[in-house]
Parts: C-alpha cells; sequence; structure tokens
C-alpha cells in the first residue's frame, strides 16, 4: 500500500463523513448523525455540535435541500456565528505591551518571532521580552527570531523573575520610543495556581511602568481537544485574555475547540499559525477558516495550504 | 491522571447501579451518557463507538445472573470494557543484548520530545546507565542548545553535529561506543504527519537508527486529531510505545486511550509535570484498579469477579475432567487463586506438583509461582493450548521473555503433562466400564459435600477449594482422599 493512501486512510473518519453529508441525495437520520460525527472529530465538541446540527436541522426544515445544500447552511451558521467580531490587534498604549500566555509548547515564541517579523516589516519599532525564563534556551530560541525580524530583545537570566524581564523589556521600549513589547511568557499548566500567579504578576508589573497591555493573546494549538476551553477559561481569568492564536493549522487538525472558546467565552481568535515558515502567521478570516473545515481537498494534499517561505 | 474520566463513569454508574430492572431505554439513555463523557475526554469517536456497541452488545444479551442485579450487571459490563480500554500490560524496556540500545522520540512540534529525551536519560542513569543524548532537531531554534543545557543538569552528554539529521544520527552510533555509552536517546525534530518530507526523514533517520523502541511524544490535551498522527507516524516508523506529556493539566488523556485501541501501541511513560524528575513508568493495570477501585464501587466489582471467576472456574472445571485443561486455565486458576489466599490451596489441586511442593519445609515458594506465572505470560495462546508444540527455539524465546531458564519451561511442561495425563484418568472415573459419566457425579450429592446446582466448584471462597466429584475417588490413583491438598 502506498504512503499517500495509508495516510489517506488515517483521515478516513473524517473524510468519510463530509463525503457522505456532500453525496446526501436525501436528508435524513444518517446525515444528520454524519455531519455531528464530522463536527466532533473536528474538536468541536459535544455541546456545540449538538447546537450546530439542532441549528442546521431547523433552517434545513423549511427548505428541501440535499447534502451540499445541508453543508452550505452549516457553513452560513458557522459564519455567521463567528461574525461581528473585532478582530483586531489593539495599538495606544506608549508602548502597548502585547503578552502571549498559554500551556507548554503551543508555539508561543514561535508565534512571537513570526509575529515581530511582520510587524518590523509593517514599520513599526518594537521590542521582544524573553519573559520565558524557565524553558531551557527559550531565551536562545527567540534571539533567534530577533535576528531574524532585527528586533532588539531584553532578557534575563534563567530562572530569572519574568515579571522584572517585561519590566526591563518595557522601560527600554519606553526609553527608545519604540511603540510596542512582544512578551514571551514561560509555558504553564493551568492548572498549577502558583504559575498561574506568577502570570497575573507579570500582567500588573507590565504596567507598572510606562507600558499598557492592550492584547493578551492565549496561544492555542489547533490539535487541542476539550482541555482548550478548560485552558482558555483558566488563562482568560488571570490574565484577561483578549484573543486566540490558533496554531499549527497545516496538519490534519481542524482546530475545532476555538468555536466553543468564542461562543463561551466570547474571545475571538485574532491570530493563525499555518506553517514553520516565516509568514506562516495570518490573521483569522472566518470564512477561509469554515471553508477549510470542510475542505477535504485541502485535507489531503497538505502544500495546498502551505505558503511555505 | 484519567481520574476524572473514572470518576465521571462511577457517577453516572451509580445512578444505574440500583436498578432492579432496566429497560432498553434505561440502557441507551446511559450509554448516550457514557458516550458524552468520554467525547468530552477527547477518546476518539471511533474508540467511543467501539466501546458503546460492545457494552450495548454484553448488556443486551447479557444473562441474568442470580449474584447480580441487572443495574449491577451493566457496571460489571463496563468496568471490565474499561480495563479493557486502558489495559494491558506495563511496557517493558528492555535493552540489547549488544549495546547501545537505541530509542528514538518522534511526535508533533511541541509535544515534549526534547524534555521527554532528558527525562528519560535521567531515569536511565538513576537504573545505572550511561545514556547518550542525541540532538537530531536542527531545526527549531534553540532546540539543540535547550537539550545541551539539561543534559548539563542530569549531566549526561549531548551529541550533535551541524550537518543533517540522518549524518548525526549515523555518527552517534559511533560515537556512543566510543564513549562506551550503552543507550542512545535520540530527539527529532517536530513534524507534522502530513509533511512527506520531514516524515520521510524522520523515516530514513530511523533507517541509520535502527531503534529498538521508537517512542510516539504525545500531548495528552490531544484532540481527536491524537489517531491520526499516530497513524501516519506508525506508518512511517513502526511505534512501539507513547510517552504521553503534561499530564499535570487537568487533560483527561483520551488520546491515548484511542491510540491504544486503534493503533495498537501501549503508553510507556508519563510525564507529570515540569521538573525532570517528573516522569514515570505507566503501569496500565494499576491505573484501571484504581480507577474502578473508586468508593464502593470496589465492592461490586469484588462481587460480579466472584461470580465471573466461579463461571470460569466451572469451564475449567470441566475441561480438566476432559483433559484438555490449557496452561492458559492453570493461568487463570493461579491468578484466581493468588488473589484469593494461600496459594498451597492451588497446589494442592495440581496433582504432578503435590509431590514436588511436599519437598518444601516453608511451605509454598511465591517467588517460583511468580516464576511459573511468568514462563505461561511469555507464551502464546497456542503455545498456552499445546505446550507440546515448545520447541528449541520457542523455550528460549520463553526463556528471555520470563527471565526463566529453558530447563524450567521443561519442567513446567513436563508437570502439565503428567498433571493432564492423570486428570485425564480421574474424569473417565472408575465406573467407565459399567457406562457411568462424570455427569452423573456432577452436581450430585456428595458425601459430606454440598448440593450444587451450578456444577462442579473448582473455587470456593468459603471452603478453600475442592474439586467436587473427586472426593469419592479410588485412593488408587495415589490422590489422598477428601481432595487434593497440601495441609
Amino acid at each position: 500500500m502506498g504512503l499517500r493512501s495509508r495516510l489517506g486512510r488515517a483521515r478516513d473518519a473524517w473524510v468519510d463523513r463530509i463525503a457522505s453529508v456532500r453525496s446526501a441525495e436525501m436528508v435524513d437520520a444518517q446525515l444528520w448523525q454524519d455531519l455531528e460525527d464530522a463536527l466532533l472529530l473536528a474538536d468541536v465538541g459535544v455541546v456545540t455540535s449538538e447546537e450546530l446540527v439542532a441549528e442546521v436541522r431547523q433552517q434545513v426544515g423549511r427548505q428541501g435541500v440535499e447534502g451540499e445544500g445541508v453543508l452550505a447552511i452549516l457553513k452560513e451558521v458557522l459564519v455567521s456565528r463567528l461574525s461581528g467580531v473585532d478582530r483586531s490587534l489593539t495599538l495606544g498604549g506608549s508602548p502597548s505591551v502585547w503578552l502571549f500566555v498559554g500551556v507548554n509548547g503551543v508555539g508561543k515564541t514561535t508565534t512571537i518571532g513570526k509575529l515581530g517579523i511582520r510587524e518590523a516589516a509593517a514599520g513599526r519599532s518594537l521590542v521582544f521580552a524573553a519573559g520565558d525564563t524557565f524553558r531551557a534556551a527559550a531565551v536562545e530560541q527567540l534571539a533567534t527570531w530577533a535576528d531574524r525580524a532585527k528586533v532588539p530583545i531584553v532578557s534575563g537570566a534563567e530562572g530569572a523573575d519574568p515579571s522584572s524581564v517585561v519590566y526591563d523589556a518595557v522601560e527600554h521600549a519606553a526609553a527608545r520610543g519604540a511603540e510596542l513589547v512582544l512578551a514571551d511568557t514561560a509555558g504553564r499548566v493551568h492548572t498549577r495556581s502558583n504559575l498561574m500567579d506568577e502570570l497575573a504578576k507579570v500582567r500588573r508589573v507590565a504596567e507598572k511602568g510606562a507600558g499598557t497591555v492592550t492584547e493578551t493573546l492565549l496561544v492555542i494549538d489547533a490539535t487541542t481537544g476539550q482541555n482548550g476551553l478548560v485552558q482558555a477559561r483558566q488563562f482568560a481569568e488571570v490574565a484577561e485574555v483578549t484573543g486566540v492564536v490558533l496554531t499549527k493549522l497545516d496538519g490534519s487538525a481542524k482546530g475545532g475547540i476555538v468555536l466553543a472558546v468564542q461562543e463561551d467565552l466570547g474571545i475571538p481568535v485574532k491570530l493563525v499559525g499555518v506553517g514553520e515558515g516565516m509568514d506562516d502567521l495570518v490573521d483569522f478570516d472566518p470564512g477561509d477558516f469554515i471553508d477549510a473545515l470542510f475542505d477535504t481537498e485541502v485535507a489531503a494534499t497538505p502544500k495546498n495550504v502551505e505558503s511555505r517561505g | 491522571m484519567f481520574e476524572s474520566l473514572g470518576s465521571r463513569f462511577e457517577g453516572i454508574l451509580r445512578r444505574v447501579r440500583g436498578k432492579g430492572r432496566l429497560s432498553e431505554q434505561d440502557v441507551e439513555e446511559f450509554l448516550k451518557e457514557l458516550r458524552v463523557a468520554m467525547l468530552d475526554a477527547d477518546v476518539h469517536l471511533s474508540a467511543v463507538r467501539f466501546f458503546r456497541d460492545r457494552v450495548r452488545e454484553r448488556a443486551v444479551g447479557a444473562e441474568v445472573s442470580g449474584a447480580l442485579n441487572p443495574g449491577q450487571q451493566v457496571v460489571k459490563i463496563v468496568l471490565e470494557e474499561l480495563t479493557v480500554l486502558l489495559g494491558g500490560d506495563t511496557y517493558h524496556l528492555f535493552f540489547a543484548p549488544k549495546p547501545p540500545t537505541v530509542l528514538l522520540l518522534a511526535g508533533l512540534q511541541g509535544s515534549g520530545k526534547t524534555t521527554t529525551a532528558a527525562k528519560l536519560a535521567r531515569l536511565l542513569k538513576a537504573q545505572g546507565r550511561n545514556p547518550l543524548l542525541v540532538g537530531a532537531d536542527l531545526q527549531r531554534p534553540a532546540a539543540l542548545e535547550q537539550l545541551r543545557t539539561l543534559g548539563g543538569q542530569i549531566d549526561v552528554p549531548v551529541f550533535s553535529e551541524p550537518s543533517d539529521p540522518v549524518e548525526v544520527v549515523r555518527a552517534s552510533l559511533a560515537e556512543a561506543r566510543r564513549l562506551g555509552r550503552d543507550v542512545v536517546i535520540c530527539d527529532t525534530a517536530g513534524r507534522l504527519a502530513i509533511d512527506d518530507d520531514l516524515m520521510t526523514e524522520v523515516a530514513e533517520v530511523s533507517a541509520v537508527l535502527e531503534p529498538d523502541h521508537t517512542f510516539l511524544v504525545v500531548d495528552a490535551m490531544t484532540g481527536q486529531d491524537a489517531v491520526n498522527v499516530a497513524r501516519a507516524f506508525h506508518a512511517r516508523l513502526e511505534l512501539d510505545a507513547v510517552v504521553l506529556t503534561k499530564l499535570d493539566g487537568d487533560a483527561r488523556g483520551g488520546a491515548a486511550l484511542s491510540i491504544r485501541q486503534v493503533v495498537g501501541r501501549p503508553i510507556a511513560f508519563v510525564a507529570t509535570g515540569e521538573g525532570l524528575n517528573e516522569f514515570e513508568v505507566f503501569h496500565p493495570g494499576r491505573l484501571a484498579s484504581r480507577i474502578l477501585g473508586m468508593g464502593d464501587v470496589e465492592t461490586l466489582i469484588e462481587k460480579a469477579e466472584e461470580t465471573f471467576e466461579q463461571e470460569k472456574a466451572e469451564a475449567a472445571a470441566a475441561r480438566l475432567l476432559e483433559g484438555t485443561f490449557t496452561l492458559g486455565d492453570f493461568l487463570d486458576q493461579l491468578k484466581a487463586l493468588r488473589k484469593m489466599g494461600p496459594i498451597s490451596n492451588l497446589m494442592g489441586m495440581v496433582p504432578g506438583m503435590t509431590q514436588q511442593m511436599k519437598g518444601l519445609d516453608t511451605g509454598v515458594d511465591e517467588r517460583r509461582i511468580d516464576r511459573i506465572e511468568g514462563i505461561i505470560n511469555s507464551m502464546t495462546p497456542s503455545e498456552r493450548a499445546d505446550p507440546e508444540m515448545i520447541d528449541g527455539s520457542r523455550r528460549s524465546r520463553i526463556a528471555a521473555g520470563s527471565g526463566t531458564q529453558p530447563g524450567e519451561i521443561n519442567q513446567l511442561v513436563r508437570q502439565f503433562r503428567e498433571m493432564r495425563k492423570m486428570m485425564k484418568q480421574m474424569g473417565r472415573g472408575p465406573g467407565r466400564k459399567s457406562g457411568k459419566g462424570r455427569n452423573q457425579r456432577k452436581g450430585g450429592k456428595r458425601p459430606g459435600g454440598r448440593t450444587t446446582d451450578r456444577g462442579p466448584v473448582l473455587v470456593d471462597k468459603k471452603k478453600g477449594l475442592s474439586l467436587p466429584g473427586l472426593d469419592d475417588l479410588p485412593s488408587g490413583l495415589g490422590v489422598p482422599k477428601g481432595g487434593l491438598s497440601l495441609d
């Protein structure tokens, strides 16, 4: 068996459901089951999936449609649920601080690196704050990105108080008239209350001097399951999260949990990571996201979604 | 870990348990709740469905047992199926006869491969090994610095070079031999399962390394995609087991259960925190019993198991007397009995062993029983059914698997052969010529015994062990009257 077909089989469960819905000639119980399954397999979660199916059912009741039409209605429902939200990244401080938080390994440092390159290219003057003083070589990792983006970086010793690093970065930015500080933090599991308290402190201290925290961005990995909602809730509680960055969306994971995050907590996705290249961080577009959520072609040929630099 | 799934199950089961009657609708309602609990825990949809169908099938077709009411019976079924889902033996990290033993870590970006490499190195070093960490992640900025820093913290050397991953691992094997390191732990770059180029690269790395153990490192918070990822990596790397990371969160770890179910690979290690010592060998059996042993569920299981064992014992007794008793049956009995009490009772059951054990002053040597269990555990099902098929090469494999000597396996097989022969003779009984079958004895009133309408009872908790029908055997067979016992 060739690799392509083996990989193809690996995604069968989800692809099958979508294909089955798409080809359905009549609306029956099987179709609703397939639709719900597809949503569940995309990590949308039981509650949201059931709600969505119920809403689509209600709308379909008044129209005579086939499988493809049902999908179209689901997309409309999803887009309307996701739209009408401000997804822009706010400035306005002097300097403004954008704080990046999240559990370990979701891609905070990489996101800062990519965003730094993007913002620098847009002509903004910025500073990196290497606030992850815990993970070995996290500072070196961010320093590599600082080099690439030609952005100054403020760091402390390994194990230093992250609040003081962020404070120093804000002072540094203020002294040089830079408008924006992108502040990294160590990944932390949201159940560790001492680390969550530390995060609250980082946020407070960042505003002690001249800076204003205008964005606190929760980075969520697209492979995250139902735990993502719990993460978002906990981080929102201690750090006043203003938006989500959804990373690693170029894999086979669909990132459906962000639907629940926006529905339940009102926190919108603002940025999406779609590859490892420097420019593979893009603004979140509900239409594109929903299309990708149901596009089996894109999933089957990953190169299509990549714009590797 | 997984406790929240366990407690959720317990809550659902508690409601159903007391029910004296269960309508089909009740069962469906309850299955629905189980489904939601599992999906919330990120168990893959197909694994959820498989589990639900199994439970439904067994619940609907379940025979009415005297000991349990319908509610309890359904609970028993769920717990047994959950044990299967969680279950299996602890992963055995064997060491290659010719060092170095090679461990390869692969996985998605951010799953925790580098930290896991260091944690494994620390664990093995503590066990007296001399690991070498190999940094083949040349992709992520500062990944190598991270590995070097961690290696420094645990005083384990780190090897890498700025070439390409395949070259690095090729050189690393020579380096391990040069430095006299007996374990090589190779960290690789995170990659997406659908990235053909990088998947080909890691397959090449694997081809050069010829790892003894290939671990997929999986974040416990992963959702439905975990199964796809595991399948894709398994297609290229022949995974041996999974390392589950970030279990210190409230992730329910359903992903890992799904991988076990769908790809058939166990969890070998779990990372329970950021500290390098927060890493442990995963014991599925212990976890299952922890989940299942919660609260008063425990007594229920005991009760359920009693019935279960009894049924099994009855079937085994029938086979014993027919001479079709296998080493597998023997193992079941051994396990059942060890749970229940002194093993000397069991020895009484095995004629071939009675003589042997009588020679020992201090009762039964539990360690010897451990070895026997080990030997049978290392056999394939067909070897258990027909030990005569065990030839020289099978014998060495079993010996290696159980950590025993080939001679001990011979001994066990010989004893088993004798025992089976003897039991077969007993089964025919004295009345063979006159046409009296064992059926007439079975269930009948035995002198001094109790009347049973359930057929022969091999395991009787109150009485210890007895073989109904054997009491009135002629003593000419060398079996002491009144049963086969040491005491």
